[in-house]
C-alpha cells in the first residue's frame, strides 16, 4: 500500500486497498448483472428466450471480483452459466441480450444462445455446454501461453458439478506436469443441478482436489467481492509467476434454480433465504461502502433505478432486432464454403 | 521420385510443415522419446526438441482438448492418437468442441488442427483395436475427414491438412504403414476434397478408400483378365466428398460398386450410393452394390477375422454382378 493510496478515499480489506472508484465500479457491475439476469428470467417467462437459460443471481461477486484480478489479455472460459462472466468481462450487454433472444445482433450472431457466449476481442472463449468440456480447452489455452511465452494466464472456470468429470483430472495432471499458467476456478454453488455437493462428492472440500497433482488449493468466500478479488489476485500472481496451476474454490450460491425449468425443490426456502438475506454480495458491499462514508443508501436506490432503466432499454433494443438472415444457417461451418453441394430437396443447392 | 514407406511419407509431411511454420507442434502418446508407437514420428524429437514434439500421459480426452484450446489460441496442433480406437475417449472434444466451435462462436473462434493416427482393421488384435470409425466422424458438419491409401497421397494430404484452417480428422491405415510407394522429390500439396482416379476403365466404377483402394486395384487386375475394365476411384477425402469425380465415372460405366472396410449399417458406402442414386440415377443400369465389412465386432481367430473383412474376391464378384457379367 503506497502513501498515496492511504490518503485516497476507499476501503482497505485485509491489507488490500480498494479505491472509491473501483468499489463503485464493482458494485455497479454486480448490480447490473443481477438486474440483467432478472430481465433474462422475465423474457424467458414470456417465451422470448428459448431453450436452456442458466442464471447466476447470487454469484455476481465471483464474476466481478475475478475480472478485477485479471488482465484484459488473460484468457477465460466457463460453462453454460456464462451471462454474468461475459458481462463482467466487458462485452456489449445488448449483444448478450440479443443472443439470448436469438437475434441477428447477438454476440455470436444468434447461433449460440444462452450457453454459448463468446467474445474473442475480450479473450472470452465460451460459453461451453458440456459439463467440464471447457477444462481441457482451458488447458490448451494455458499450453499456448507456455508455448508462446506470452505471459498470459488462463482462468478456467467450472462448477461443483463439473469438477467431478474425468477430463478435469486429465487436465490437472498435464497442467501441473508442464507448469502451465492456469487458474482453475471452481464456482461451488453447492448444487450440481439438483444434486447437493455431499451427495455427489466423496471429498467436499473441492480446493483439495488438486493435491494428488501437487496443485495448491485456495478456498475463498465468493459472496464477498473484496475478499474474492484479493485472494483471486494472489492466485493470478501464482500462475503468472511460472509456479504452475492453482485451484481456487469460490464458495457461492445461486438464488435461482439450475435452469429456468427448475423449481429447486431439493433445497429449503430457509436455506435460500439465509444466503440471500444474510450473505448477498451486493447488499454486503453496499453496507461496507456506506459505513466507509463512500456512498449513501439514497445513492444506491437511485443507482438501482438507473440500472433497471438501462437494462429495460437494452431488452427493448435487443427485442427490436431482426432474426438472423436465413443465409446464416450455412456460414461459419468451414473456412471455405465447400461443403454445400448436397442436393437438399427444394433448396437452391439441389 | 523416391521410393519411401507410408510412415516415412507422413513423417516427411510433418517435418516439412514444422520447419515451415513454428506454430505447428506434435503431441500424443509415445510420439517423442519412443519415436512413435508406429514409428511415424521417428527422429522428430531430435529435430524439433521437447517443446514441439510432446509425449503425453495416456489421457486422450485431455490432450485432444488441449489441442482444441491451443488451436483457438492461434497454434496449429497435430494431435496423434495411437489409434483411432482410443480417440473414442476424446469424441466430446472432437465432435462437441472442435467441430462446432466456429459455428457456436458465430465465426469468432476456429480450430485449425489435425487429429491423426492409425485407423481401420489391424491384424489379430480383436474387437476393440480393429475397426473403422470414419462414418461416425464424417457425419459431423465442421469436420473434414481424410484417408490416404498410399505414400504419395499420405504426404500431400497431410501437408494440406496441417495448413487447413478447419479441423481435419486424418485417419491413417495401420496395415499400410510399411507400404512402399513413389513420392515426388519436390514439395507438393494434394488439396482436400479431390478424388483420384487410380485406374481408368469403362465397364464398372469401383469406389474404395484407404486400404480398400489397394484391394479394389487388385480386383481390377483380376477383372481385366476376365475382360472387364474397372475404373477405380479413391475419394481420398471422405468429407468433403468429391462426388463429381464419382458421378462422371458412373456416367461412363453406368454401374458402381462401393467398397469399405467398415460396417455396412449407415456406412460410407450408404452415403456414396445414395449420392449416386440422387444425382446419377439416370446413368445407372443396375443398383449400386456395397461391399463392406460384416456387421460384427472383429473376431480374433484368423479364419473368422478374414471372414469379417471384405476380400478381393468379394469385390470381383460384386463388380461382375453390377455390370451384368456375373
Amino acid at each position: 500500500m503506497s502513501a498515496k493510496q492511504k490518503s485516497e478515499a476507499g476501503i482497505t480489506h485485509d491489507g488490500h486497498f480498494f479505491s472509491e472508484e473501483s468499489l463503485h465500479e464493482m458494485h455497479d457491475q454486480m448490480l447490473f448483472i443481477r438486474r440483467f439476469e432478472e430481465k433474462a428470467g422475465q423474457l424467458y417467462g414470456l417465451k422470448k428466450i428459448g431453450g436452456f437459460c442458466h442464471l447466476c443471481n447470487g454469484q455476481e461477486a465471483v464474476c466481478v471480483g475475478l475480472q478485477h484480478a485479471a488482465e484484459a489479455t488473460d484468457y477465460m472460459m466457463t460453462s453454460y452459466r456464462d451471462h454474468g462472466h461475459i458481462l463482467a468481462r466487458g462485452s456489449d450487454p445488448t449483444a448478450v441480450m440479443a443472443e439470448l433472444l436469438g437475434k441477428a445482433g447477438g454476440i455470436v450472431k444468434g447461433k449460440g444462445g444462452s450457453m454459448h457466449m463468446f467474445d474473442i476481442d475480450k479473450n472470452f472463449a465460451g460459453g461451453n455446454g458440456i459439463v467440464g468440456e471447457q477444462v481441457p480447452i482451458g488447458l490448451g489455452f494455458g499450453f499456448s501461453s507456455w508455448y508462446k511465452e506470452d505471459g498470459r494466464v488462463t482462468i478456467c472456470i467450472m462448477g461443483d458439478g463439473g469438477i467431478n468429470q474425468g477430463a478435469v483430472y486429465e487436465s490437472f495432471n498435464m497442467a501441473a506436469l508442464w507448469k502451465l499458467p492456469i487458474v482453475f476456478l471452481v464456482e461451488n454453488n453447492q448444487y450440481a443441478m439438483g444434486t447437493s455437493l455431499d451427495r455427489a462428492s466423496a471429498e467436499t472440500q473441492l480446493f483439495k482436489r488438486g493435491i494428488s497433482f501437487k496443485i495448491p488449493g485456495m478456498k475463498i468466500d465468493g459472496m464477498d467481492v473484496l475478499e474474492f478479488e484479493k485472494k483471486m489476485s494472489e492466485a493470478m500472481e501464482h500462475a503468472r509467476s511460472g509456479k504452475g496451476p492453482i485451484l481456487v474454490e469460490a464458495m457461492t450460491y445461486r438464488y435461482r434454480g439450475h435452469s429456468m425449468s427448475d423449481p429447486a425443490t431439493y433445497r429449503t426456502r430457509a436455506e435460500v433465504d439465509e444466503w440471500r438475506s444474510g450473505r448477498d454480495p451486493i447488499a454486503r458491499l453496499q453496507v461496507q461502502m456506506i459505513e466507509a462514508g463512500l456512498a449513501t443508501e439514497e445513492h444506491f436506490k437511485q443507482k438501482d433505478k438507473d440500472i433497471k432503466k438501462e437494462v429495460a432499454a437494452i431488452g427493448k433494443a435487443a427485442e427490436a432486432q431482426p432474426e438472423p438472415d436465413a443465409a446464416e444457417l450455412w456460414t461459419d461451418i468451414y473456412s471455405d464454403p465447400i461443403e454445400h453441394a448436397y442436393p437438399y430437396p427444394g433448396s437452391e443447392n439441389s | 521420385m523416391s521410393k519411401i514407406t507410408y510412415r516415412e511419407a507422413l513423417n516427411q509431411a510433418m517435418c516439412e510443415e514444422m520447419r515451415r511454420d513454428d506454430r505447428v507442434f506434435l503431441m500424443g502418446e509415445e510420439v517423442a522419446e519412443y519415436n512413435g508407437a508406429y514409428k511415424v514420428s521417428q527422429g522428430m524429437l531430435e529435430k524439433f526438441g521437447p517443446k514441439r514434439v510432446i509425449d503425453t500421459p495416456i489421457t486422450e480426452l485431455g490432450f485432444a482438448g488441449l489441442g482444441v484450446g491451443a488451436s483457438m489460441a492461434g497454434l496449429r496442433p497435430v494431435i496423434e492418437f495411437m489409434t483411432w480406437n482410443f480417440a473414442i475417449l476424446a469424441l466430446d472434444q472432437i465432435v462437441n468442441a472442435a467441430a462446432k466451435m466456429k459455428y457456436m462462436s458465430g465465426g469468432q473462434y476456429s480450430c485449425p488442427m489435425v487429429f491423426r493416427g492409425a485407423g481401420g482393421s489391424a491384424a489379430r488384435v480383436g474387437a476393440q483395436h480393429s475397426q473403422s470409425l470414419e462414418n461416425w466422424l464424417a457425419n459431423v458438419p465442421g469436420l473434414k475427414v481424410v484417408m490416404p491409401s498410399n505414400p504419395a497421397d499420405a504426404k500431400g494430404l497431410l501437408k494440406a491438412s496441417i495448413r487447413d484452417n478447419d479441423t481435419v480428422v486424418f485417419i491413417e491405415n495401420e496395415i499400410n504403414y510399411g507400404d512402399v510407394g513413389e513420392v515426388p522429390d519436390e514439395e507438393y500439396i494434394i488439396p482436400l476434397g479431390v478424388a483420384d482416379v487410380k485406374r481408368v476403365g469403362s465397364d464398372v466404377t469401383i469406389v474404395a478408400h484407404s486400404r480398400m483402394t489397394g484391394f479394389a486395384l487388385e480386383a481390377a487386375r483380376v477383372l481385366a483378365q476376365q475382360g472387364i475394365e474397372a475404373e477405380v476411384i479413391d475419394p481420398r477425402t471422405i468429407r468433403p466428398l468429391d462426388e463429381n469425380t464419382i458421378l462422371r465415372s458412373v456416367a461412363k460405366t453406368n454401374c458402381a460398386v462401393v467398397v469399405e472396410e467398415g460396417w455396412r449399417f449407415a456406412g460410407i458406402g450408404a452415403e456414396i450410393s445414395a449420392r449416386i442414386m440422387e444425382r446419377g440415377f439416370d446413368d445407372l443400369d443396375s443398383p449400386v452394390i456395397r461391399v463392406t465389412g460384416k456387421d460384427v465386432p472383429m473376431p480374433y481367430a484368423a479364419n473368422l477375422e478374414a471372414l469379417a473383412l471384405p476380400s478381393v474376391a468379394d469385390i470381383v464378384e460384386a463388380a461382375r454382378v453390377a455390370c451384368g457379367k456375373a
